[in-house]
């Protein structure tokens, strides 16, 4: 019997295991896929939120100000890529102008810090490329910018570093419910007997809250389309730029990555199927020429990467966090600001479970420190340093973004195997950059298996499922069938 | 900090031959850095015959290409580090680099030569909607996980592009017992070599469909069906010309790219045609000192051109190093117009007139009928070179002869193609 069980391991499930990882109990995280981070977290913007959007009184509101300002912290203390922006929103019109100043007054009612409305002149000084039809824009200095698998993973392994069990391929098909606890079954006949549950499952979770209960809530998924541009367009912007929302819609994010690209997106699409995930010609074609009328020299030649990625939104037009039964708890429809708000939400939680009359012991001991080595982010003394005390940290494997031998390795070390290229690549950046793994590939899947004893002919690209490979070829042993 | 006379990056034939020529030159020091833990670069995945009718006389393998180079280039006095990285080079030639064994190394060289080879270009810079499952990927890298690494990457294939690699890749797939089931270009006409289609496609029935393209790839994890659609004069897909095809794998031969990173870095002048560094006739770049060749400058159909050019070069840098710097002299430039896609090299040294120059260029679209491609100094036809076929996906070799080029006093000079 374990003390929790969170089901879903996203930044939502990531960040709580985190924070339960701090205090005495038990914590097992059961995840469906064969990697934690699958779902609406390894495909949005990456953008760390200021505040001014939710509206006042609403549970977005209430956790987005409060994570925003709990990211730079724990993005230290993690290792994790974090870069304060601030963020512009625009405005083309007079009408759009009024439109920034709602925004600046439901900011100040959420307490977003240091919000200020530009002139035209003001906004161009601070980005030169920015259309001249600019009228006006709305200035939030605390936005900023993250990688959302990079997060979550180490929320994760820091868990793990600190006691938390993380059960991968384990999708949850039942839930029973005994006196005094739940009893979990997962597709494969596993089965986890819990006295608390958190229900984490993105897209999945009015499903799983179905199985403990009658239906509260449902899902449906808001698709976005985005391009990823080389890190030769990274420096196109130094702010993430939003638009103010037209009848059109609420226009495309342009925003640099934590990792010097460009991210221009999203759409919004309903969708029924909630993995759907595939890009649509026409779609990618109106967020391109969207943000063409934001920043007319966008170099879409430069595109390395198109993707979709799909916002858990609830029919209750917000968060859904709280108790549905005794032991029972939803953190579900965390759409935007989700990531923003991740900590924040996680930060309560004890407190939620000690209002509802289940307090929780800090631990006396907890390792909330994570290093990580870059070779490539390293002065040149500490690399030279660092490549005398473990060679293979001088073995570069990707070359698009220099990404040694050593470095994979450490990630295969770090509490959770990866078992797929891109579970490498979410890990270390290999095979992120220009040649999207075309020269790296092969040198991956031997260190993987090398590393995890998974034989290559299993390795995936992705999912499970998602094999690289038919077979051997007849020189290496294998028949024409 | 150590010095040195010569560094090279990269030892595939461009590099290898760079190296061998500055050494028989008479350079003392040269250092090879290869990324690799081997010689020869892409040549060892080319498994298929062909390489060398030019430069050697004979028909070998890509690796048995290397291996000519390789074996000359163990025994002579050059210095060679594997598996070693250039981070990057500075525009007063200092190199950063690392490597297992020799850890983070920063050398300052009196020369450099960049021959860092090409990279394919990806799904992202073509844009295909659908979604992402495996199975989707480059015909270089699918080369190298049969050849090197022994993996059958699927059973039934259609390849995207008609490049080389995707034609040969075919052939190589389907003696693999694998089906592929098109060849598909976006073009009216393909960018390989004409030998490639007849012996890679013709020979094993495999269609190739001209002015068509894939619109959509759609698979859950692995690649179920793609849709090909016919595309008009402007390229766009034809509504109601969509056809489904059921396979596991999408190849994709789009096209090659200099891999220009570190010429970047080091403030080098590159052309947006080519996508490589500038160069002058003596594979100078835009900074002094900086030479480089291969398919780092452009895009060559044959290795044994590649070889030649960096022979060039290490010709060229060992002058610079062994000889009384010249005095600076002007560059002349050559500008391709027209039909023509590009030339290299982009300049030519005044001094060089009298050598004759060999160019290379590419035409925009295939002439069947032959084309006449006119030199032109300051406007002026000076010389015409008759050829009987040209086309895009052949490159085009010529030597500007000294007798002509010497008299020459232009400022500039330009090359054009007519239909005769």
């Amino acid at each position: 019997m374990v003390d929790f069980a969170v089901i879903g391991a996203g930044i939502v499930g990531s960040a709580i295991a985190w924070e339960l990882s701090k205090y005495e109990a038990d914590v097992v995280v059961l995840e469906k896929e064969n990697d934690i981070a699958l779902g609406a977290t390894r495909a949005n913007s990456g953008i760390i939120h200021a505040g001014y959007d939710p509206e006042p009184g609403t549970l977005a509101a209430r956790y987005n100000v409060p994570g925003a300002r709990m990211i730079p912290e724990i993005a230290a203390d993690l290792d994790v890529h974090f870069r304060q922006t601030g963020s512009l929103v625009l405005a083309f019109s007079d009408r759009e102008t009024q439109g920034l100043h709602a925004l600046l007054a439901r900011g100040q009612k959420n307490g977003v810090p240091g919000l200020q409305i530009l002139s035209a002149e003001a906004t161009r000084a601070l980005e030169p490329r920015l259309s001249e039809r600019v009228t006006a824009s709305l200035y939030a200095p605390t936005a900023g910018i993250v990688n959302p698998w990079e997060l979550a993973l180490a929320f994760m392994e820091t868990a793990i570093k600190n006691g938390v069990r993380l059960l991968l391929d384990a999708a949850v098909t039942g839930i029973g419910k005994e006196e005094d606890h739940y009893r979990l079954r997962t597709a494969d006949g596993r089965e986890v007997s819990t006295r608390f549950v958190i229900n984490a499952a993105g897209a999945y979770a009015d499903e799983v809250s179905a199985l403990a209960a009658g239906k509260l809530f449902s899902i449906t998924p808001t698709k976005g389309e985005y391009f990823l541009f080389d890190k030769s367009a990274g420096e196109t912007v130094d702010r993430v730029i939003f638009c103010v929302p037209d009848e059109l819609g609420k226009g495309v994010i342009i925003a640099p990555t934590v990792h010097g690209n460009l991210i221009v997106g999203p759409d919004a699409e309903p969708v029924a199927d909630k993995d759907d995930t595939a890009t649509d010609g026409a779609r990618l074609a109106y967020v391109r020429s969207r943000a063409l009328q934001v920043i007319p020299s966008l170099p879409f030649n430069d595109n390395i990467r198109n993707f979709a990625g799909l916002r858990a939104a609830a029919d209750t037009d917000d968060f859904v966090i709280g108790f549905q039964a005794p032991g029972f708890f939803n953190v579900a429809g965390i759409k935007s600001p989700g990531l923003t708000a991740a900590p924040a939400i996680a930060d309560d939680i004890p407190r939620r479970f000690a209002a509802a009359g289940y307090p929780l012991n800090r631990k006396a001991y907890w390792q909330g420190k994570r290093r990580i080595v870059r070779i490539r982010e390293l002065p040149a003394e500490e690399k030279a340093a660092a490549i005398r005390a473990n060679p293979a940290y001088g073995h570069i494997i990707c070359r698009c973004e220099t990404i040694s031998e050593g470095e994979i390795l450490d990630a295969c070390r770090r509490g959770m195997k990866p078992v797929s290229l891109d579970g490498i690549k979410r890990r270390t950046g290999a095979g992120m950059g220009r040649c999207q793994g075309g020269f790296c590939g092969a040198g991956i899947v031997a260190i993987l298996a090398g590393e995890t004893g998974i034989d290559p002919l299993r390795i995936c690209q992705d999912k499970a499922g998602s094999r690289l490979f038919a077979g051997r070829t007849k020189s290496a042993g294998g028949t024409d069938d | 900090m150590t010095e040195t006379d010569l560094v090279i990056i990269g030892a595939g034939p461009a590099g290898m031959a760079a190296a061998l020529a500055a050494r028989a030159r008479g350079v003392g020091r040269i250092l090879v850095l290869e990324r690799n833990g081997f010689y020869g670069g892409i040549l060892n995945q080319c498994i298929h015959n062909g390489f060398g009718l030019h430069y050697f006389g004979e028909e070998l393998t890509g690796p048995e290409y290397a291996e000519r180079f390789s074996t000359e280039l163990a025994s002579a006095a050059v210095d060679v580090h594997l598996d070693t990285m250039v981070l990057s080079v500075s525009p007063d030639r200092q190199v950063e680099y690392i490597g297992p064994k020799t850890g983070y190394q920063v050398v300052s060289a009196k020369a450099v030569i960049l021959a860092t080879g090409c990279r394919e270009r990806t799904r992202g810079q073509i844009s295909i909607p659908g979604t992402r499952p495996a199975g989707v990927l480059t015909a270089g890298a699918a080369q190298r996980y049969v050849n090197l690494d022994g993996y059958q990457i699927g059973r039934r294939i259609i390849v995207l592009g008609s490049g080389d690699i995707g034609l040969i890749m075919a052939r190589r797939l389907t003696l693999e017992g694998a089906e592929v089931v098109a060849v598909v270009e976006l073009m009216p006409y393909s960018s390989g070599l004409t030998r490639n289609i007849r012996q890679c496609l013709d020979d094993f029935d495999i269609p190739l469909l001209l002015s068509h393209t894939i619109t959509e790839i759609r698979g859950k994890h692995r690649v179920e069906q793609v849709t090909v659609a016919a595309v008009d004069a402007d390229r766009k897909p034809l509504p109601g010309s969509e056809t489904r095809f059921d396979v596991d794998t999408v190849l994709l031969s789009v096209g090659l790219i200099p891999e220009n990173e570190l010429a970047k870095g080091a403030g080098i002048e590159l052309d947006p045609v080519t996508g490589g560094p500038i160069v002058s006739d003596r594979m100078e770049t835009s900074v002094p000192g900086i030479f480089a060749c291969g398919n780092a400058v452009q895009v060559h159909d044959l290795v044994d051109y590649v070889s030649a050019e960096g022979r060039r070069a290490g010709d060229h840098a060992a002058d610079l190093l062994l000889n009384e710097p010249a005095a600076k002299e002007d560059l002349i430039s050559l500008t391709a117009t027209g039909d023509i896609t590009y030339v290299v090299p982009q300049q030519i040294r005044q001094s060089s007139l009298s050598a004759g120059i060999d160019i290379f260029l590419r035409v925009k679209r295939p002439l069947p009928g032959g084309g006449v491609i006119t030199v032109c100094a300051d406007g002026t036809p000076i010389l015409r070179f008759r050829r009987k076929h040209l086309n895009p996906g052949e490159m085009e070799r010529l030597t500007l002869p000294h007798q002509v080029m010497s008299q020459q006093t232009a400022a500039s000079f330009s090359i054009s193609v007519e239909a005769p």
